[in-house]
């Protein structure tokens, strides 16, 4: 397993030998150690390797992650996992602002906190928040679930398009054009779904609210415009 | 635009390092302003003594033979030069009056900051060189504020770096852009304001300052910041024994906190946060918007 | 004898024309605001006001079609393992799948690719067609994130940061229900029939200094092979552009307020931003008090049209310009032969600005499949062609006779200005005097 200083060895470095991983090739666990806080680390991964950073890192770790299993072991600074393809991004910390940003698809589990604007413009991607998220979280958010076993900041879901969120605590209040809707069968076992590939076990579906798009944005009317 | 730091110790067996802790903080956060760089240092006060922090462009001949000067003009004053700054230590109460014999004696010379216990240092620089230049590293005290600069519509120079001085042991650095300072600057000039740049985070300290004397103290002038300052600003503030920290309401300019038992911490990322001791175990979260954070030692004690 | 009150002819306000009236009426009876495409309508000062001095006695012109004069540019020289080369600095602006029809976006591809320069995705993500058919294609890096995805990333010649553009700096963007089809839908991850508002500030980045992390992450991802550009609509040309260079761009473009758009607010193209000509200047300032004038490339866009502009804004100091609107035209936008079409959307060939309701006669801004098989990208492509070499040839003229071999060794020094207000802006004299207004600051 090729084990990475980030101490010593440049950011570079790491990410061009994790874009050239050779079709089929058994060497694909990589370990980073001494992060600190370091920008970009594990971006653009684009095969099914698996990268676990021991420490904590700066802005966009695992930033448009395509297939990879990306672990972190501490907190991530603005934009982790930005723009996800696909795979798995997991942060044993805190996540700050932009978590998930405009992300695709695969899985986001932020095990502690997400700070303000968590899965902003989200487009497919599912994000699950073990602990509270900030301020505009999923802001503009157009596909995807956003779920979060801890409360919600202001003004969740501001201006959103059909993303799915789920609280099971207290949301502080919700941003223009989002409000609350029923559970359906649906929507309960897809957060069963979502649990199992979280691994998070102890936590019942039925204890979350569903919030979503009232669509009252969709077209515009001018007799809507205090909510713009 | 910037990098942002701050530490306010709690526990007093760390006040010898740091100068050392908040250096090493400010050097990390270099990509994130590379024009000038400044720190506020809050130390020891001297009892019955006010200490002004000079800055010159020539501090040959500005500072050489001061303190004679000053005393031919019957004001006692011991000058210690470091590179372009120089630390005054005058008996309290004749702060203003040693500050109208420099305009007249040097008038090259320009005041960063004065109080009993801040000193202030800025140049234009990268972070590592300016805190060489002043020996940071060699400075104790119980907190103190720092800022990396990447300038957005002010000049680079010294005086437009941060921290900016806001009354006596007031000061303040700045990450984002004010978008109403330019009518707010002509406010506080007609309440007698004077302003040495035309950088908005000069606005934002001298807002703060005119608001607390009209009595509010620093965090009441924080709350009103709130309703008068439009933009996008993440402040870090120090008075003589207190720490603040507040973000706009929109707060997208990045803002990272930690605390233990031994300090209160701010980064602009959290990289600025890692060489502290304990760090792994600290509680470390992000200011909310709209919200104002504020430590004092004298509140605590 | 009676006394007849002579005639007076009913008088007209000028501050209340006949437009501004119609305004007023169109607003109380509709309640939004006029939405539209295209950039401003209005005159301002542009580079017809500049003149070239030629060559005479003093300096001595080349040859034309003999003595080489060079049209070639090399963009994202700064970091780029890769950066591009062009024939001809006239490119083509971003602009997206979805504003204009696919074969629309393969004919601008074919168009630039035999002048041998390149062309731009917008926003709404990268089609095949259009890379297909481009061989140098820049890949806009948008507010809105539509389509993004890091093969398309890779797959780009070069990545453009988009900022802001020049018909609505500070602005997002606005596509109507009416073209938000199933394939634009699709792309964009977005309900069919919709209006989609577009965002006017990236998701995860705000200021100078998370940019300068955005870009490295960008750089990561593609193995630092790409050139990075940052694109600016024109509002504070000097800071824009420095803090672009200091955020680690290999390029700027810098789009003036007569830069096209798919659609947003009349109010915004006419009112925010600032014209092209008073761009230039003030950018290049930046690039030469940081020492990277020609280190990193400076665009202009915003209402290029001829071989002359080319030349006007390389010898004001630009590296190379990109066209969009006359891209357009040249494409088939406006035609005459569609007037009887034209007449009935109560507009009339050249005016037709609607762009965003996707009934364009001329099937290059709709998604109708209909209109869209109107235009036959091979030949539409072959005309932007045409077009692009055209205005090379004119640039190079204008060049050879200012005894040029290369279109960069224009200078501001070979211009002159017809009017005070194109003085001062583009910092030439006033023909025929030494006089600049206002020289000495911004």
């Amino acid at each position: 397993m090729p084990v990475i200083d980030l101490a010593i060895t440049p950011l570079r470095d790491l990410n061009s030998a994790l874009h050239a991983i050779p079709q089929g090739s058994n060497d694909i666990a990589f370990e980073v150690v001494n992060p600190r806080g370091s920008h970009a680390v594990a971006v653009g991964i684009d095969a099914p390797v698996t990268v676990d950073v021991k420490g904590s890192v700066g802005y966009y770790c695992a930033g448009m992650n395509d297939g990879g299993s990306v672990t972190v072991h501490g907190s991530a600074g603005p934009g982790v996992a930005e723009n996800m393809m696909s795979g798995k991004v997991v942060i044993e910390g805190d996540a700050s602002q932009y978590a998930g940003a405009t992300g695709r698809g695969g899985l986001l589990v932020i095990k502690g906190n997400a700070a303000s604007r968590c899965g902003i413009s989200m487009k497919g991607i599912d994000i699950v928040v073990h602990g509270s998220i900030g301020h505009m979280s999923a802001f503009m958010g157009q596909s995807g679930h956003l779920v979060v076993l801890g409360d919600a900041g202001e003004a969740l879901g501001d201006s959103l398009y059909e993303a799915k969120l789920f609280v099971r605590g207290t949301v502080k209040s919700l941003g223009s054009d989002c409000m609350e809707k029923e559970m359906r069968p649906e929507h309960l076992t897809k957060l069963a779904e979502l649990f199992e590939m979280a691994g998070i076990t102890g936590v019942r579906p039925e204890e979350f609210k569903r919030y979503g798009s009232a669509r009252k944005l969709y077209n515009f009317n001018i007799d809507n415009a205090d909510a713009y | 635009m910037c990098g942002i730091v701050g530490l306010f110790l709690k526990d007093r067996s760390l006040e010898p390092q740091l100068g050392a802790l908040l250096s090493d903080m400010l050097i990390t956060m270099t990509d994130r302003g590379p024009d000038s760089a400044g720190i506020a240092i809050y130390g020891a006060p001297a009892p019955g003594k006010t200490k002004i922090t000079l800055q010159s462009a020539t501090p040959g001949p500005d500072f050489t033979k001061l303190e004679g000067a000053l005393a031919e003009v019957g004001l006692r004053a011991s000058v210690t030069v470091k590179n372009t700054h120089a630390v005054l230590e005058v008996d309290a109460g004749q702060g203003e009056e040693t500050r109208a014999a420099l305009a007249r004696l040097r008038p090259g010379i320009r005041v960063m900051g004065s109080g009993d216990s801040v000193e202030i240092y800025k140049e234009t620089g990268l972070p590592k060189d300016v805190v060489s230049r002043f020996d940071v590293r060699s400075m104790g005290g119980t907190h103190g504020i720092g800022h990396t600069r990447m300038a957005t519509e002010s000049a680079v120079t010294t005086l437009g770096a941060h921290p900016f001085s806001t009354g006596a042991d007031q000061c303040l650095v700045h990450n984002g852009s004010l978008s109403n300072h330019n009518n707010l600057r002509r406010e506080l000039v007609r309440e007698g304001m004077i302003f040495e740049t035309q950088n908005d985070s000069e606005v934002a300290a001298a807002y703060l300052t005119a608001e607390m004397a009209k009595g509010k103290d620093l965090g009441q002038a924080l709350e009103s910041a709130l309703d008068d300052l439009d933009g996008f600003f993440t402040f870090v503030v120090g008075t003589k024994s207190g720490f603040g920290v507040v973000r706009d309401p929109i707060a997208c300019k990045p803002a990272v906190m930690a605390e233990t038992d031994q300090y209160v911490a701010f980064g602009s990322e959290y990289r600025a946060l890692v060489n502290l001791p304990g760090i792994e175990k600290a509680r470390v979260w992000e200011p909310e918007p709209a919200t104002v954070y504020f430590w004092d030692h004298e509140k605590a004690a | 004898m009676s006394y007849h009150n002579p005639y007076t002819p009913p008088r007209k306000s000028a501050t209340f024309d006949d437009y501004t009236l119609a305004e007023i009426r169109r607003a109380a009876a509709t309640g939004i605001y006029d939405i539209r495409g295209a950039g401003t309508k209005r005159k301002v000062p542009h580079f017809d006001d500049l003149l070239f001095l030629g060559a005479s006695i003093s300096r001595y012109p080349l040859e034309g079609y003999r003595e080489r004069c060079d049209t070639s540019v090399v963009l994202g020289t700064r970091f780029a393992k890769k950066p591009i080369r062009l024939k001809t600095p006239i490119t083509i602006a971003g602009m997206s799948f979805g504003a204009l029809s696919g074969p629309a976006k393969e004919a601008l591809g074919r168009g630039a690719t035999i002048a041998g320069t390149s062309t731009t995705t917008g926003d709404g993500g990268m089609t095949d067609e259009e890379r297909g058919h481009s061989e140098t294609l820049v890949y806009q890096y948008l507010p809105s994130r539509y389509g993004m995805n890091p093969k398309d990333l890779r797959r780009a010649d070069a990545i453009e940061v988009v900022v802001g553009q020049g018909a609505k700096p500070g602005g997002g963007g606005m596509l109507l229900g009416q073209k938000i089809s199933d394939r634009v839908a699709e792309m964009r991850t977005l309900p069919k029939g919709i209006d989609q508002r577009s965002a006017c500030r990236h998701p995860d980045w705000t200021g100078p200094d998370d940019l300068e992390i955005k870009i490295l992450e960008l750089r990561e991802i593609t193995d630092w092979e790409k050139p990075i550009y940052v694109k600016v609509g024109g509002a504070r040309p000097y800071y824009d552009t420095a803090l672009a260079v200091k955020a680690g761009a290999d390029v700027v473009v810098l789009d003036g307020m007569q830069g096209g758009t798919a659609a947003t607010q009349d109010v915004f193209i006419e009112h925010v931003g600032m014209p092209t000509l008073a761009c230039i200047r003030p950018a290049v300032q930046a690039l030469q008090d940081l020492g990277m004038h020609r280190k990193v490339q400076l665009i202009i866009s915003g209402g290029v049209r001829s071989g002359a502009d080319v030349a006007k804004a390389l010898a004001l100091g630009a590296d190379a310009v990109a066209i969009g609107t006359a891209a357009l035209v040249a494409l088939g936008d406006n035609d005459p032969r569609w007037e009887e079409e034209y007449q009935k959307l109560g507009t009339t060939a050249g005016a037709y600005d609607d762009w965003h309701e996707g009934k364009d006669p001329a099937g290059i801004t709709t998604q109708d499949p209909e209109l869209m098989k109107r235009l036959d990208p091979i030949a539409a492509g072959r005309r932007l062609a045409n077009f692009l070499k055209v205005m090379t040839l004119e640039a190079q003229t204008i060049a050879r006779a200012c005894g040029k071999n290369h279109l960069h060794n224009l200078e501001p020094e070979d211009l002159c200005a017809l009017t005070i207000e194109a003085s001062a802006m583009a910092q030439v004299p006033l023909a025929g005097t030494s006089w600049i207004p206002g020289k000495g600051g911004f």
